[in-house]
């Protein structure tokens, strides 16, 4: 423990850690002291002097956001003098400040507004003319608006610390100091936004938002980022029912307010022109638009037709469905069709890991496990890239606790930037780490696609070996591609086999599409297929039935590392049905009586009636779809700020991958 | 890029001065020296020094616009600072400033035609006690007025022939 110290904050008694900053007891002791370049988490600044604060037997003001505290110090933080320090600060920052609030992107949840509302003048003795520079436009997602910007630094800090990019600096001196990009005129770099939401004012503003709403006429959804496995909250800006932007800024969730350019932009798909919104029907060779009725109709006529004649249904599920929706499919498959084929595309061997720890659930690490233990070693994955909320914690685990990093990699990734060791080389070559990884507290483990089947066993294995607690993460890509292991429960055809078996009389496809890079082998199987998009998959389809996204459900998914969150529906897109209401519209067509399809519902039912192990799926058929930060699956290729972005389709351990977003 | 055996040796020697991990304490030093030898910061030095200090270009641009000193135009072999800070101000240097800028014909940080000067109104450059002081590249000037200015001017000309 650490020994406390006692202090005095406007006669209020303090007591907190030795080594705390001014700042941070003060907010424990509930009093505000003004902040703009102090940020929790980044390093520190003293750039703006809005925290200036009065200690006794202090010559002079002191900055609060770098004094940590002492025994016996007594801080005033109310005094005139603070205020009129305050004053003057708001003064000098509104100098050269265009005023431009009324048609500021971030008026209303600005910074600078709320500091000059609560402790400014009102007035300014500058009579000289504001020093003005032209707005500039850095990439599809950030614009830079110089004369908005109070020189704070975060920005900075952010891109360089949290990210690992370091894109921006300041260039020039005094007045005419402003943000650069690290191409001169342009960015190349993540694109996440992440210095555009940790602007206080409205400097940073971002391609998809600017100028499209006053933030008081949003209405805030809090929900899961429908891209990658890594399960960052997001909190969806919705207006009119449509999405006008997302971001964390509240920190709930286990993202903190991190978000990678997916996340924060590539909600854009929802409204997309070629969204479906209708079911469509085979008529005539071509793709006709019907009505739900006729569309359901039709499905659950084939289905019981082919079940009444004992025939095969192949089912192929998602990686982005809900929990409940993956469980009523499983059910619809087992109980309602009778049938046993159902697997989806699976991207990393969860199963492989759950039966080598055989029941040591306590070895599953957690997002939060990235962040506070002391070693981390990552075998075959370029974080940065597949796993961008991942390589976030590990970064902020070394620069907040000096985390001894281990990379072992074919080949370079950002974590070399800050490694103890890397190797390069894909599981054969950890045996070397094993002295150094003895000498650790405790350690956890990421391994990628690379490490299945029998491999898993001897990580396992050699994590035993070490004599430390060891914890694990098998990582897989989409949203949902762990919950979907989770939940599989079939031992009939597994997806390779699905897909090339010649004699399927039904094959259905729900929010997947395996006819990407697959051919079908049941040429005359009845298609039906649940998109939100005409995929190759759905273009194969006798009914396509336009399903709803994930941000326009509720439900729950898992992320990699096994933690069950919930959505929340935000925008609605007229014309779509969620996979579960498509489930159980068509189970109650056919006349099934397969229980309730209110996601609460079945959330409660699997609660109830899911147990046991997983069955183990096969090494061959585990494999990364190799999503980058500016790809996702077909996803992806329905966002256009993904394809807009000079960085995509993105590298993997520095080399391009192929394709604009697959 | 490469720079002169001496040069090379300094920096080689400077990267090894600062502890592991510290390498970046030497871009200013190692960019005054790299300026002196090739007359002004060029986008390729920056992008030297950001790689051997292992920083960003950005990180050394950032420095470069913060530094009066560092100047991404050439300058003339004679660099002529002269300090309008507060004690010379009250000694005469603004008027000595406009004298050598009447006197070569340029203005605040130019450069004459023959490169041979360049001019440059700058700072406090602690001669306070021998005010008006102005720096001619290394070397201090004290209790200049225009004749001895000029007869600097004359001097650095003649030697220049
Ligand atoms: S968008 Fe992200 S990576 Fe790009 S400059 Fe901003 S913080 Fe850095
Ligand atoms: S752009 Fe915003 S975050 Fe960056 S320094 Fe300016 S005010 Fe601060
Ligand atoms: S890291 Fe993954 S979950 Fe998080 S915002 Fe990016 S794509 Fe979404
Ligand atoms: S918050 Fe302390 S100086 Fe900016
Ligand atoms: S004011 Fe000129 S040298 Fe100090």
């Amino acid at each position: 423990m650490t020994d406390l110290v006692n202090l005095n904050i406007d006669g209020k008694a303090v007591k907190v850690p030795q080594g705390m900053l001014l700042i941070e007891a003060a907010k424990r002791a509930g009093i505000e002291i003004p902040q703009f370049c102090y940020y929790e988490g980044l390093t520190l600044q003293a750039a703006c002097r809005m925290c200036l604060v009065e200690i006794e037997k202090a010559p002079k003001l002191t900055e609060a956001c770098t004094t940590p505290v002492a025994e016996g110090m007594v801080v005033h933080t109310d005094s005139p003098t603070v205020a009129t320090a305050r004053k003057t600060m708001l003064e000098f920052l509104l100098a050269n400040h265009p005023l431009d609030c009324p048609v500021c992107d971030k008026g209303g949840e600005c910074e600078l507004q709320d500091m000059v509302f609560r402790y400014g003048v009102g007035e300014s003795r500058f009579t000289e003319v504001k020093y003005h520079v032209d707005e500039k436009q850095w990439s599809p997602v950030v614009f830079y608006d110089g004369p908005r910007c109070i020189l704070c630094y975060r920005c900075v800090r952010v891109c360089d610390e949290g990210l690992g990019v370091g894109a921006l600096g300041i260039i020039n001196r005094g007045v005419v100091s402003e943000i650069a990009p690290n191409m001169g005129d342009h960015l190349e770099c993540d694109e996440c936004g992440a210095c555009i939401d940790i602007c206080p004012v409205g400097a940073l503003t971002s391609g998809a938002y600017r100028y499209k709403t006053r933030p008081w006429e949003m209405e805030h959804v809090g929900t899961i980022c429908t891209h990658c496995s890594n399960g960052c909250k997001t909190t969806l800006g919705v207006r009119d029912g449509a999405i006008v932007r997302a971001n964390n800024r509240d920190r709930s969730g286990i993202n903190g307010e991190f978000l990678c350019v997916k996340g924060r932009y590539a909600f854009d798909f929802v409204e997309h022109e070629e969204r479906l919104r209708s079911p469509l029907m085979r008529k005539g060779g071509e793709l006709e638009e019907v009505s739900w009725a006729e569309a359901l109709a039709t499905v659950a006529k084939k289905f019981a037709e082919v079940k009444e004649r004992g025939g095969k249904f192949g089912v192929i599920g998602s990686n982005h469905t809900t929990n409940e929706e993956n469980y009523y499919l499983h059910k619809f498959v087992r109980d309602g069709l009778g049938g046993e084929n159902i697997d989806h595309h699976r991207t990393g061997d969860v199963a492989g890991l759950i039966d080598a720890l055989a029941g040591r659930a306590d070895a599953l690490a957690t997002v939060g496990d990235l962040y506070t233990t002391k070693a981390i070693l990552v075998i075959g994955s370029d974080l940065a890239q597949q796993h961008p909320l991942l390589s976030y914690q590990i970064r902020a685990n070394k620069r907040h606790h000096d985390a001894h990093v281990y990379v072992v990699t074919p080949g370079p990734v950002r974590e070399d930037n800050y490694s103890v060791r890397s190797v390069r080389g894909g599981l054969e070559a950890i045996g070397p780490l094993a002295d150094a990884l003895k000498a650790e507290p405790g350690l956890v483990v990421l391994f990628g696609d690379s490490v299945k089947g029998d491999a898993v066993r001897q990580l396992v294995a050699f994590g035993d070996s070490l004599g430390i607690p060891v914890k694990y993460v098998a990582l897989v890509d989409y949203s949902n591609s762990r919950g979907a292991a989770d939940v599989s429960q079939a031992a009939g055809l597994a997806y390779e086999q699905i897909l090339s078996a010649s004699d399927l009389d039904v094959f259905w496809v729900v929010g997947a599409n395996p006819l990407k890079d697959h051919a079908l082998g049941s040429q005359n199987a009845f298609v039906v297929v649940q998109e939100m998009f005409l995929t190759e998959t759905a273009k194969r389809a006798d009914v396509v039935l336009p399903a709803s996204s994930a941000y326009e459900k509720t439900g729950t998914v898992t992320n990699v590392t096994g933690e069950v969150q919930r959505l929340k529906a935000g925008p609605k897109v007229m014309g779509t049905k969620s996979d579960l209401e498509i489930f159980g519209l068509i189970q109650k067509e056919m006349g099934l009586n397969l229980g309730i399809w209110k996601p609460d519902n079945v959330l409660d039912e699997m609660r109830k009636t899911t147990r046991g192990r997983l069955p183990v799926a096969a090494p061959e058929s585990i494999r990364s779809a190799r999503d980058t930060l500016f790809t996702s699956g077909s996803l992806g290729r329905y966002s256009k700020v993904l394809n807009a972005v000079m960085e995509g389709p993105g590298l993997i351990y520095g080399l391009p991958v192929s394709g604009k977003s697959q | 890029m490469i720079f002169p055996p001496e040069l090379e040796a300094r920096f080689d020697k400077m990267l090894k001065a600062y502890p592991e991990g510290r390498q970046r304490s030497a871009v200013i030093p190692m960019l005054m020296y790299a300026q002196d030898a090739i007359g002004m910061v060029t986008p390729e030095l920056v992008q030297e020094v950001a790689r051997r200090c292992g920083v960003t270009a950005l990180q050394v641009d950032e420095v470069v616009g913060y530094y009066t000193m560092l100047h991404r135009k050439p300058f003339g072999r004679h660099h002529i600072q002269v300090c309008t800070n507060i004690s010379c101000m009250l000694r005469g240097g603004e008027e000595l400033l406009a004298h050598a800028s009447k006197r070569l014909g340029i203005g605040n940080r130019e450069a004459t035609a023959d490169g041979q000067f360049s001019l440059e109104e700058v700072e406090c450059i602690g001669a306070c006690s021998w005010a008006p002081a102005l720096i001619d590249n290394y070397e201090f000037h004290h209790s200049v007025t225009p004749e001895k200015l000029d007869q600097l001017i004359d001097s650095l000309q003649k030697k220049a022939q």
